[in-house]
């Protein structure tokens, strides 16, 4: 028999395996990625958004003309993660960065890849590191991290 | 190019891992699972008896200190013949649902109902719970294998219209 003052646990996940569509803009965006680039699309005056949006988010209006953008670009902010939690996307300490491709008016969210935080600063230039071209699917992930230009991947 | 067709969908499941603790109430159900018996729990003040209990009365408040053995026969209050299928599902569809009220509890509990033809299932049906072996036998209601006719006559309406 047990010991009654045993209070049990037990391992308990809730997941929803979804599926969404993802529209022709982010589509465009995402096949890009699995062909190991990066493009954005061109909203009111000529600005040209990344990723790709269907509406221009400062007036509304529809995006049109998907251009190619990079692959390198500028860090305009960064955030330093010391201690990765289980589900980011690297199991090592990293940066969050927010990178402006060259070409483009808005920034993109990913992880750059850095020995420590002295290694980071606004405006550095960086470079995106792609998964093996069997490896992509079609996904942000497709981008593995960034790197610095010229530092080690 | 890589030729392949454009992509159209994405994966975006959503999961989140939880860690569940059963809590003291709900802990001495499960061991009672363990040795094959239903425990439930009664209030000292309206005497009903809670399978699962959470450890307090919903009327009265007060804690469901006292421990009853509960016996493996019941009443199938309302059911369900499940034929959809799903992700994760383990038994054949398409299978039957039973609420489950125990003979001398106050709350019925979900349970497999097998060993019937599902046009036969009906509510008021008396069951009798099939246990695992007792070296299967575990903290969980999977220690019940499944719910089985005893074949006695239905029950009366009036025994569980409480309970719906």
């Amino acid at each position: 028999m047990a010991d009654e003052a045993e209070i049990y646990t037990a391992d308990h996940v809730l997941e929803y395996p979804y599926v969404r569509s993802v529209g022709p803009v982010v589509g465009a965006f995402l096949t890009a990625l699995r062909d190991g680039k990066v493009v954005g699309i061109k909203g009111s005056r000529g600005r040209v958004i990344v990723p790709p949006t269907e509406y221009d988010p400062e007036t509304g209006e529809e995006t049109a003309g998907v251009v190619e953008v990079g692959p390198e670009g500028t860090v305009t902010t960064w955030s330093w993660v010391a201690r990765p939690r289980p589900k980011h996307p690297l199991q090592e300490p990293f940066a969050w960065v927010l990178v402006k491709f060259d070409g483009a008016d808005t920034s993109f969210l990913h992880v750059l890849k850095a020995a420590g935080p002295a290694d980071v600063s606004t405006g550095m230039r960086v470079r995106p590191e792609f998964v093996p071209e069997s490896a992509r699917v079609g996904h942000v992930h497709d981008i593995s991290h960034f790197v610095a230009v010229g530092g080690a991947s | 190019m890589s030729g392949r067709e454009p992509v159209t969908m994405m994966d975006a499941a959503t999961r989140l891992d939880f860690k569940f603790t059963a809590g003291v109430a709900m802990s001495k159900n499960l061991h009672g699972y363990e040795e094959g018996k239903f425990l439930g729990q009664r209030c000292p003040k309206c005497k009903k008896v809670y399978i699962p209990s959470r450890g307090s009365c919903p009327t009265d408040g007060l804690p469901t200190d006292e421990i009853v053995e509960l016996p493996n026969t019941g009443t199938v209050t309302t059911y369900c013949v499940v034929n959809v299928p799903f992700a994760g599902q383990s038994i054949e569809i398409p299978y039957i649902c039973g609420q489950i009220l125990l003979d001398g509890a106050n709350l019925s509990f979900m349970g497999l109902l097998q060993e019937i033809p599902i046009d036969e299932v009906r509510m008021g049906l008396r069951v009798e719970a099939l246990w695992v072996p007792p070296e299967e036998l575990g903290p969980t209601l999977a220690s019940v294998k499944y719910f089985r006719p005893t074949g006695e006559p239905d029950a009366d309406y009036e025994t569980y219209k409480e309970y719906l």
